[in-house]
């Protein structure tokens, strides 16, 4: 906010400072809410034609050039549909789930820099407050669950509590790795401390070995706690019609799958905050023309990551319930405290490149030892055929 | 070599491959557009029956000689005989129509048609917007000609032709005969006047 305030104050600098206040609040709101949404529609086209290309399809290709209105038509379509809410539903509870899921995934934007000085807001705790309010879609989830009086929406809402608080733990320890290093918690600062270096690029976390090994832990706990495949066992289609939002239709169904879809967007610009560099990049600075590819450089990062979360979406099949839970608490968690460690080494290990074979070192030998201790639930190769 | 998540990474490998490949092989894309693009259907593929003519549409080969109607196991052929106005039979059907909400596509009618003349098509967008009357064929809907039958059927029309070619030479040719034994006849025994 200050920094936007600043830019406005010294541009503007003869109208009255109250203008520019209220000017400095809404920019921010009206950013939000127009470019995210903007991206979310078109994630949901873009995720549909590069499923269809995964398989050998098209995709939607009839609504416009190349399928371009598609969002539009499928936007109108749900806006007719009836909205038919159970006769024993808990009616409240089931009007406010699908309001206040969209309210977090929006909320994280507010400390996800864009360009130098470009955050809606600098909080002091920025992390902290990207990965909490991130997590506050299970209470969503579950009042839909829960309001629905449907058994499959309420196994739905299980599910997605019993993961998203399981996988909270080690996307925030894979987190705190970035917190040590570069020693804040403001977004900002981190996505600062990652620029010099060999054009922009050199100095990101995701090229240090305990920040390749954090982002992994990152985007895999960011894909469980949005929900996506593999981890989408809470709206599990083949076991559970579609989990929590199995009593929903019309246009509070379009907001469970835009919550979702803004969720998931949100933890990948966390992600792109925290390892690859936030708006990082050859040419980004600051000025006009700076903060133009640093904007630039930010959203095609966050680009990347969509895509690599619909790659994923298209290849890996959905894990079982104790798969996912064993997945968290006996790889994921124990992995991302050796993490924190191997931080330490890298911060007190003087000479760098003592420090690169410590800290590889010393990945490598725990992530051998997890694969090993973990060896029975990896399954073996088996053929499935009569005699 | 095996390493945890190889699995995983030669599924991704997969997938990025089909992803890419789509763009750059057309034959990669098995999906049939199918208002604009559309397959060339089998030759043994078949939807309903039609009228097979040679030269014009008012000289089918059909002699509505009534053997379908009376074969079609669901009685969806109803035939009237062209007539003169003396009442003598043309040979050719007046009426001929096949309701194709009752044909069953059997294809009997075609293998009792003594004239090669009713053959299944394989005109597959038959659908209609009326339930009853729009769905029966009538004559002029039923005829098309023999070269619409070799488009869509080339070696059974080649067979047919045939056949059809060597009954019209072996025909003609009965027929020069006779016509040679008449003549024969005619010079061996001397007119009747030079008899007496």
């Amino acid at each position: 906010m200050e920094t936007i305030y600043q830019l406005l104050h010294v541009t503007f600098a003869n109208v009255p400072a109250w203008t520019v206040q209220v000017a400095a609040f809404l920019i921010p709101i009206a950013f939000i809410f127009g470019v995210y949404p903007a991206i979310f529609a078109l994630t949901t086209l873009v995720e549909r034609k590069a499923l269809g290309r995964i398989q050998n399809r098209y995709g939607p290709n009839r609504v416009g050039i190349f399928g371009v209105l598609q969002p539009l038509a499928d936007g109108l379509k749900i806006l007719l549909k009836e909205d038919i809410v159970p006769r024993v539903a808990d009616k409240f509870t089931h009007f406010l789930a699908p309001v206040l899921i969209v309210v977090p995934g929006l909320l994280v934007y507010l400390v996800v820099p864009v360009a130098p000085g470009m955050v809606a807001v600098d909080l002091k705790i920025g992390v902290l407050f990207a990965l909490a309010v991130g997590t506050m879609s299970a209470i969503a989830l579950f009042m839909a669950g829960w309001a629905s009086r449907n058994k499959f929406s309420l196994l739905g809402a299980v599910r997605a509590v019993a993961q998203v608080v399981s996988y909270e733990v080690p996307t925030v320890m894979a987190g705190v790795a970035v917190i040590m290093a570069a020693g804040t918690l403001s977004t900002l600062t981190i996505v600062q401390r990652q620029g010099g270096g060999i054009l922009n690029i050199s100095n990101w976390y995701v090229f240090r070995p305990w920040g390749l090994v954090g982002f992994v832990l990152f985007v895999i706990g960011g894909l469980a706690e949005s929900a996506r495949c593999p981890f989408d066992l809470p709206e599990a289609e083949s076991e559970l019609i579609g989990g929590y939002h199995t009593e929903y239709s019309g246009f509070k169904f379009a907001l469970f799958q835009m919550g979702e879809y803004l969720a998931g967007m949100a933890m990948a610009g966390v992600t792109v905050t925290l390892f690859l560099g936030g708006y990082m990049g050859p040419g980004s600075g600051p000025g006009l023309v700076g903060s133009l590819i640093a904007m630039l450089w930010f959203f095609s990062k966050l680009a990347g990551m969509i895509m690599l979360n619909i790659w994923i979406r298209g290849t890996w099949p959905r894990l079982r319930v104790d798969q996912l839970m064993g997945f968290a608490w006996k790889v994921l968690l124990p992995l991302a405290l050796v993490n924190i460690v191997a931080v330490g080494f890298w911060h007190f290990l003087t000479p760098r490149p003592l420090a690169w074979v410590v800290t590889t070192g010393w990945l490598v030998i725990w992530f051998l030892v997890l694969t090993k201790c973990n060896a029975s639930a990896i399954l073996e190769k088996r053929e499935y055929r009569y005699v | 070599m095996n390493y945890p998540g190889k699995g995983l990474v030669e599924g991704l490998a997969v997938t990025a491959r089909n992803f890419v490949g789509s763009y750059f092989y057309k034959d990669r894309l098995t999906t049939v557009q199918y208002p604009e693009e559309r397959i060339q259907t089998p030759e043994n593929s078949r939807t309903f029956p039609f009228l097979v003519f040679d030269e014009s549409p008012d000289k089918p080969r059909c002699t509505a000689c009534k053997i379908c109607e009376v074969e079609c196991p669901p009685k969806c052929i109803y035939i009237v005989m062209d007539r003169d106005d003396k009442g003598k039979p043309l040979q050719r059907p007046k009426a001929f129509d096949i309701d194709i909400s009752v044909c069953m596509q059997c294809q009997i009618c075609v293998e009792v048609c003594p004239f090669e003349s009713i053959k299944m098509d394989n005109d597959y967008e038959k659908s209609k917007y009326g339930r009853f009357n729009d769905l029966v064929q009538r004559l002029p809907d039923l005829l098309k000609s023999n070269d619409y039958y070799r488009q869509i059927k080339p070696v059974k029309a080649a067979e047919v032709d045939a056949k059809l070619k060597a009954e019209a030479e072996a025909k003609a040719a009965k027929k020069a005969a006779a016509v040679a034994a008449a003549a024969a006849k005619a010079a061996a025994t001397p007119p009747a006047g030079s008899a007496t």
